[in-house]
């Protein structure tokens, strides 16, 4: 194909095409010390982009903005600020229609104002990128991380990813746009994380060289015809099938439908290639298991250590993807557990329902603890309620000023 | 995601899922798939061309992909495809009718389609129906359009599908090949060739 013709040659930037594989898997990395928004600018520095739409809201807007500078240095085809999320989206999808490789963010309020366009481009089975940083999304406001509007992405038909750390951010960046632009996927990929957790701290991130980027968007192997007035799926929205009342227009756009959700299935054997595995496992032979995503996972770690010290062991499975969602994999895992934990960043425990309703015996799976609104989870509070649900007393966190 | 689910020609449910969401999975380059289990492609080029060669109407259908000369693999693909269907027409008996009707494009046809002439993803089962297609091959169609016809196909016909893809190949369709070229479709008409004469025509 087009793409892999062009390897070895130069882009806009004078960064030489690479094969993606080798680029993320063979070729040396550099140690960095970067905050995860710094990341972001730098996977997107190497990631061949067209087109990079903005929006300013907490906390994405830094990422946005060093996006900005890369406009500026020559690494993005495009880049303006839209009017509000809504018209963020919307012009995502017009750039994709039209076969750019985009790229944006939101987090929080703006992720809900602009929800209406995610079923859209995963219909319209637009490849486009779009960076969740994790914040409260009700009244009172709140610019704190919290993951609940990542329980809204999930029926939207994209797929749905929650990197736990700077790393998994710069990898699953890049190797986002191999799975997601496969013509059997060609779906739009909502890459989320914990807000502030993730995106204002600084940690260490191993980089790839800034001198390779990977192979450019082939929109010749899209599952539909690029953006044709005559054709769908652009004519598709304001033709007669979706409006008409017969049984073909709804067998029609229930088939598409359909097919969308297959081409999140599908995206499953590229995600297990490219991430190694749609979870990661630790002491899977462990009695009590903690089962997260994201950050959740990191205080699990710690939880881990600190319950290690009095002679607990726990195991911990990391959910990389929710959509698809990994079923087999964390039946598999949890099959020998007895306690299943699953801490969570938000109120409802949405995670925690999508297990229960994923294994045999549900009843293991204690939903919890529930932190929200922008606290911290400390790994003690972890800690405490596993020891609380296995009947061994614990002091209170929330007790020691007393 | 573990499966026993088959993909076999219906009608099968009036809205059947789609086989990817029941756990069939896309063969890797070098393979191909029958009825959802991976194969070797030499496999599925026999049972396609067994397919061609026992049905009534064995019927190819060409997408916009290969029904314009956009770049050169195109036309040398709508070549092959012309020399498979001669090729098919020509190993048939007098009884059966071998029929070349293609996809144009994917717009919903009203106030109602002419299936003497074309098929349309949205709706074509009237196509086959009209046509009374029992065998058929989708080839130079766009994915998403070509999987929408290969379930609606399936939900509501008895039509044996295959699929010749350019791309990563297609769960709905009964056979499916991937990363089409003309050589393959060529080597499928050999396959016709060399079964002529093997392959019991439909009776009556």
């Amino acid at each position: 194909m087009a793409t892999q013709s062009l390897v070895g040659t130069k882009n806009r930037a004078g960064q030489v095409v690479t094969d993606a594989w080798k680029m993320m898997h063979e070729a040396e990395r550099t140690p960095c010390f970067f905050t995860g928004s710094e990341v972001i600018k730098e996977a997107i520095r190497r990631a061949n982009c067209d087109v990079m739409i903005a929006y300013p809201i907490t906390p994405q807007s830094e990422a946005a903005a060093l996006i900005g500078e890369l406009f500026a240095e020559g690494f993005i085809g495009d880049y303006f600020r839209g009017e509000s999320e809504f018209a963020v989206m919307s012009q995502c999808a017009g750039a994709a229609f039209g076969g750019a490789r985009v790229f944006t963010t939101t987090a929080g309020p703006g992720t809900m104002r602009a929800m209406e366009n995610f079923p859209m481009w995963a219909g319209a089975r637009l490849p486009i990128q779009m960076i969740v940083t994790c914040r409260g999304i009700n009244s009172p406001l709140s610019i704190q991380p919290d993951t609940l509007e990542i329980s809204y992405l999930l029926n939207t038909g994209m797929l749905v990813w929650h990197a736990e750390t700077a790393q998994d951010f710069y990898d699953w960046i890049l190797k986002g746009y191999m799975v997601s632009e496969e013509p059997d996927v060609h779906l739009p990929l909502a890459l989320c994380c914990d807000g502030f957790f993730v995106t204002h701290t600084k940690d260490v991130v191993n980089l790839t060289p800034v001198d390779m980027c990977l192979p450019p968007y082939d929109p010749y192997r899209s599952p539909v015809p690029c953006m044709d007035m005559e054709c769908p799926p652009v004519r598709m929205m304001r033709d007669p099938f979706v409006m008409k009342s017969n049984y073909i227009s709804y067998a029609t756009h229930a088939s598409w439908q359909q097919e969308v959700w297959a081409a999140v299935e599908r995206s499953r054997k590229h995600a297990i290639r490219w991430l190694d595995g749609l979870i990661e496992v630790d002491k899977p032979d462990a009695d009590i298991l903690i089962v997260s995503s994201g950050t959740a996972v990191s205080q699990g770690r710690e939880a881990q250590a600190l319950l290690e010290e009095d002679g607990i062991e726990v195991g911990i499975v990391k959910i990389k993807v929710l959509r698809p969602w990994p079923g087999d994999e964390i039946r598999e895992a949890t099959k020998n557990a007895k306690h299943i934990i699953v801490p969570e960043f938000n109120v409802t425990g949405w995670l925690a329902k999508e297990i229960r309703a994923t294994i045999p015996d549900a009843g293991r799976v204690y939903a919890g603890p529930h932190v929200c609104g922008g606290m911290t989870m400390p790994p003690e509070v972890i800690a405490a309620d596993i020891k609380k649900h296995l009947g061994i007393k614990a002091e209170s966190l929330a007790g020691r000023g007393s | 995601m573990s499966t026993m689910y088959e993909v076999l020609p219906g009608p099968e449910h009036f809205l059947p899922p789609a086989a990817a969401s029941m756990g069939v999975r896309l063969p890797d380059p070098g393979q191909a798939h029958i009825h959802g289990k991976i194969v070797n492609e030499d496999d599925a080029m026999e049972a396609a061309a067994r397919q061609f060669l026992s049905a009534k109407v064995p019927t190819i259908f060409p997408g916009p992909l290969v029904l314009w000369a956009w770049n050169e693999k195109a036309a040398k693909k709508a070549t092959a495809i012309r020399h498979l269907y001669e090729t098919i027409k020509e190993s048939v008996t007098p009884s059966q009718q071998a029929m070349l009707i293609p996809m144009p494009d994917y717009r919903p046809k009203y106030p109602k389609i002419n299936p003497e002439i074309e098929i349309n993803p949205n709706h074509p089962n009237l196509t086959i129906w009209h046509n009374k297609i029992d065998a058929c091959m989708f080839v130079g169609v766009h994915c998403h359009q070509a999987n929408l016809s290969l379930k609606i196909i399936r939900g509501g016909t008895y039509c044996y599908t295959i699929a010749m893809c350019a791309q990563a190949g297609h769960e709905d369709a009964m056979v499916s090949f991937r990363d089409a070229t003309a050589d393959k479709i060529m080597r499928l008409a050999d396959w016709v060739k060399k079964l002529k004469g093997s392959v019991e025509p439909p009776k009556d």
